[in-house]
């Protein structure tokens, strides 16, 4: 206890921070789906390379828009779902290696609260058959230990004794909610996976169910992992907040820190896209444009960087206009878009024909994007050319052309995780080097 | 005063734009009558945004479905409610086209007097029946748009079109009218929506058919509704995708809805919308099923829209902060009625029902580190009449005339149309003053409450 308190170096104010030890390590962990797939095609990278650590007792919340992989990190986390590569090392052991019964003795330690208490509860069993299922499956005590430990478990979670032989579809959705808490439960494990756990209840019943779930947490000492899309939720449940963006980890801190003084531009985005609950609030809001990549194809160097409000400029190019970047990031949208699309059939035609169609409308966006704007001779020369490298449908020359010109390091390279705060929060952009203007001064100035 | 005035017809000009009076739809099932939406009244002005906030079965989405004529058996609209369309362009329209089914309102007045014309309607009826405070106030108008004119012999059930002031023969020369929307049918219906009205569904494969593309679709609401086809047409379906952000919109114009992600099929169920040119556009959680980030492109699309085009918006969701956002003034509905209405600012720093105070205290954030405030229980099901406060099993501040007397709105107030339906309320008057005041304004008419009445 004592050596923690040395580790931790710091003062200790809560009572949380008092056990930092790590419960869980996961390094560089990988998860693609369909990689090894018929087509040989490519996979999903749906978790590409994370790193972090889970302490003992503590909320990490997982944040991020949907698609971004958080169900599917929270599932490998339990082996529910097989990691590509790295590892999760959970009390020492790495589980990504477990197989068979060591696996199967593992999970209890471990378990998952969905999303939606309608899907996740079979409808023909009565609620204690539910929660009693996983003790059967594990062989849990007699039938009467069994019987009684369940009617507790209904107790702890706020359902009364009378509910075990009702039927699910008899409760309302906070209800079932704390059904399928009560499962989870069964088992006595240490560590939860809640994905989404409030989402589909209305805001006085989710409340309900957030502080039932901060109870336990204070008596049983449990650890939660706690992936929201609703981050106001977030704010309130967790102690550290992980942001997740198509795979990756942007950044990762204490609650309060990322809330009020985000680091990375894409918690910058996101909290500035959250619409709060005052008519006053002025909305000083970065309004992300297009939507996050399909994680088939994720872009190179930094995920974010086909939308980031912050990315870097080339230097010869830091005095064009912001509308001129903008119709540059549209334009480079339409030709990743165009990349990849499949040309349908109708349109091969077409153009065997003779009659164009792509053509014509690169010509269309140009003018759409452009046309309004005083683009210097430069500026203005390279995009003739990338237009006429998309105009014979060479998308790839394009996007080369416009990379390499309009390009900086944010699309060519990695980023790398700084430490950007006193109590370790890390973030994942190269802005927080030396040779380049912190995120936040960069969106202040343009935003 | 008992006879409609001149008065009251020159005001109609600047009337709202819709004006809903005592809607009550409910649904007729074997077990139980479910009263969903129960005597609700809202009115929007052109280029106004107004807010319906509530929780899960408040009756949001059929408070929309209602105006929109989309309520399929075994639900009906009551007889007593009203929705009047008051744009003067399209009652024009209508009264040239269906004359047939239009009312010369200021003729009638003449021959009719409504308070004898109360007197003989043989339902339960009293003045908020008709949104009014006394009886004295009801309008030849009111009783005629209610439905209780076709039983009186002087409207016959398929007249809608109700004009109420002109200056000439021509229907160029009307000054004041309406359209009922609750009394539309056929043809009538479908010119109203999709073409004066039209609304965004929180799922927009609600409104996308799968197997036509996205610019077809555009294309024949713009045939339909603007007599819009072929070159024409499709020059204007790409400038409405572009319109509303989708970027290579003449790519995308012949892509289908599966080729389009969430936020994008969103947009094209507003570029759809849109090609109509509505005068009212109804959202019914259009962002609900969106990422935050989404969402911001979508509101904000929505915001220049409507200054642009200076629509009205009737806009529902559960999200508080939302409503926060978007919102010009805010109704919160709970079980079937508005308990709170008021500007979004007073709404938000000075709310005054116990349930709308709760719904506040529950959203996380703010108020950080502390336990969440909750309401105890959940939302019921309106299946019987009013005649209580609905959220008396729930509520912090109940007492006992709370399971008797239904409350009325009320101003809470100084801030102008902030009401709220509480016995708690008017603050400055003793409890017991309070509840006879709310118990007076439920009798103030002959009859009781409407007790449900199919139309
Ligand atoms: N077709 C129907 N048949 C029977 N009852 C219905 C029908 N449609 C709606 N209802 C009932 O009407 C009430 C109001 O429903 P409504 O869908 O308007 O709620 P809402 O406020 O939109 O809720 P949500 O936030 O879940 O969308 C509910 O009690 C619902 O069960
Ligand atoms: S690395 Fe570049 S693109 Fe990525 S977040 Fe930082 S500034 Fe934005
Ligand atoms: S009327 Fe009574 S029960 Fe209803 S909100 Fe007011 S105090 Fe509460
Ligand atoms: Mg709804």
């Amino acid at each position: 206890m004592s050596q923690n308190l040395v580790e931790s170096g710091a003062e200790v104010s809560s009572d949380r921070r008092r056990e930092r030890e790590k419960l869980v390590e996961i390094r560089n962990l990988k998860t693609y789906y369909g990689e090894s797939g018929l087509f040989g095609g490519r996979p999903v990278k749906a978790v590409d390379g994370v790193s972090f650590d889970i302490f003992n007792g503590e909320t990490l919340g997982l944040v991020g828009e949907s698609g971004c992989g958080k169900t599917t990190l929270g599932r490998t986390l339990l082996q529910l779902e097989d990691a590509t590569g790295g590892e999760v090392r959970y009390d020492g052991t790495d589980i990504t290696e477990l197989s068979g019964d060591e696996l199967y003795q593992w999970r209890r330690n471990a378990q998952m609260v969905f999303q939606d208490p309608d899907s996740s509860l079979n409808d023909r069993m009565t609620v204690g058959e539910i929660v009693r299922e996983p003790l059967d499956v594990y062989e849990w005590g007699t039938p009467q230990e069994c019987r009684e430990h369940v009617k507790e478990l209904l107790d702890i979670v706020g359902l009364r004794p009378e509910h075990y032989y009702r039927y699910p579809h008899q409760f309302s959705g906070g209800q079932r909610q704390r059904i399928g808490i009560a499962r989870t439960l069964a088992l006595e494990p240490d560590f939860m996976v809640l994905d989404e756990p409030v989402s589909a209840l209305d805001v006085s019943v989710q409340a309900e169910i957030i502080n039932l779930l901060e109870d336990l947490q204070e008596e049983f000492g449990l650890t939660y992992l706690f992936i929201a899309h609703d981050l106001s939720v977030v704010q309130h449940i967790c102690d550290r907040v992980a942001v997740m963006y198509l795979g990756n980890i942007m950044e990762i801190g204490p609650t309060d820190e990322l809330f009020n003084n985000p680091a990375n531009p894409y918690t910058h985005s996101l909290l500035s896209a959250i619409p709060k609950p005052d008519p006053t609030a002025t909305a000083d809001r970065i309004t992300l444009h297009g939507t996050p990549p399909n994680p088939r194809y994720p872009p190179n160097g930094c995920p974010f960087n086909t939308r980031c409000p912050a990315r870097i400029r080339p230097p010869e190019y830091e005095q064009l206009d912001d509308e001129i970047w903008m119709g540059i990031n549209t334009l480079r949208d339409v030709l990743l878009e165009r990349q990849r699309a499949d040309r349908s059939l109708r349109e091969r035609i077409r153009e065997r024909l003779g009659r164009q169609t792509r053509f014509a409308s690169v010509d269309e966006t140009y003018d759409d994007l452009f046309g309004h704007l005083n683009i210097p001779q430069d500026a203005a020369s390279v995009l003739d050319e990338i237009v006429d490298y998309a105009a014979d449908n060479d998308e790839d020359q394009a996007l080369a052309v416009l990379t390499e010109e309009f390009g900086s390091v944010c699309e060519k390279e990695s980023p790398e995780y700084s430490t950007v705060s006193e109590t370790g929060r890390q973030s994942f952009c190269h802005r927080h080097s030396e040779e380049h203007a912190r995120p936040s001064e960069v969106l202040d100035e343009r935003y | 005063m008992s006879i409609e005035t001149t008065t009251q017809d020159q005001r109609s000009n600047e009337k709202p734009l819709i004006d809903v009076r005592n809607l009550q739809t409910a649904f007729f099932t074997d077990k139980e009558t479910i009263r969903a939406v129960d005597g609700i009244s809202v009115n929007i002005d052109a280029g106004e945004t107004v807010g319906i906030v509530g929780e899960s079965g408040s009756g949001k989405s059929v408070t929309a479905r209602s105006i929109m004529g989309l309520v399929e058996k075994p639900g009906q609209i009551l007889k007593g409610s009203s929705a009047r369309f008051h744009q003067l362009e399209t009652v024009k329209a209508y009264a040239s086209e269906f004359s047939d089914h239009t009312v010369e309102v200021s003729q009638l007045r003449d021959q009719h007097n409504p308070q004898d014309l109360l007197d003989r309607i043989q339902s339960d009826i009293s003045p908020e029946t008709f949104d009014r405070d006394n009886r004295s106030d009801i309008t030849l108008t009111d009783i005629l748009a209610a439905g209780y004119g076709d039983k009186l012999g002087i409207t016959s059930e398929r007249d809608c079109v109700f004009i109420t002031g002109r200056s000439g023969n021509r229907p160029e020369n009307i000054t004041s009218g309406f359209i009922e929307l609750t009394r539309l049918e056929g043809e009538m219906q479908r010119k109203m929506r999709g073409g004066r009205i039209t609304m965004v569904f929180q799922d927009p494969l609600t409104s996308l058919n799968p197997v036509f593309t996205v610019g077809n679709q555009i294309k024949e609401a713009l045939d339909l509704h603007r007599g819009l086809t072929g070159e024409e047409a499709t020059r204007e379906a790409v400038e409405l995708l572009e319109a509303v952000g989708i970027p290579d919109a003449g790519r995308r114009v012949d892509e289908y809805p599966h080729q389009f992600s969430g936020g994008m099929r969103q947009r094209a169920v507003i570029a759809m919308a849109l090609a109509c040119e509505p005068e009212l556009l109804i959202c019914d959680e259009p962002t609900t099923a969106l990422d935050v980030t989404i969402q911001a492109q979508i509101l904000e699309l929505l915001e220049e829209i409507q200054e642009e085009r200076d629509i009205g918006i009737m806009f529902i969701t559960h999200d508080m902060g939302v409503i926060a956002e978007v919102s010009d003034r805010v109704n919160v509905m709970y079980a079937g009625e508005v308990i709170e209405k008021a500007d979004v600012i007073s709404l938000f720093e000075n709310p005054k029902h116990p349930y709308t105070r709760g719904l506040l205290q529950s959203i996380p954030g703010g108020q950080g580190g502390d336990r969440l405030q909750t309401i105890e229980g959940n939302v019921p099901t309106p299946n019987e009449p009013a005649d209580y406060c609905r959220f008396a099993q729930r509520c912090p501040k109940a007492f006992d005339a709370c399971d008797v007397v239904h409350p009325k709105h009320v101003e809470v107030s100084e801030q102008n149309d902030h009401t709220a339906a509480c016995l708690l309320y008017p603050e400055e008057k003793s409890q017991a003053g309070a509840v006879s005041l709310h118990r007076e304004k439920g009798k103030a008419g002959d009859g009781d409450r409407m007790r449900g009445e199919k139309q």
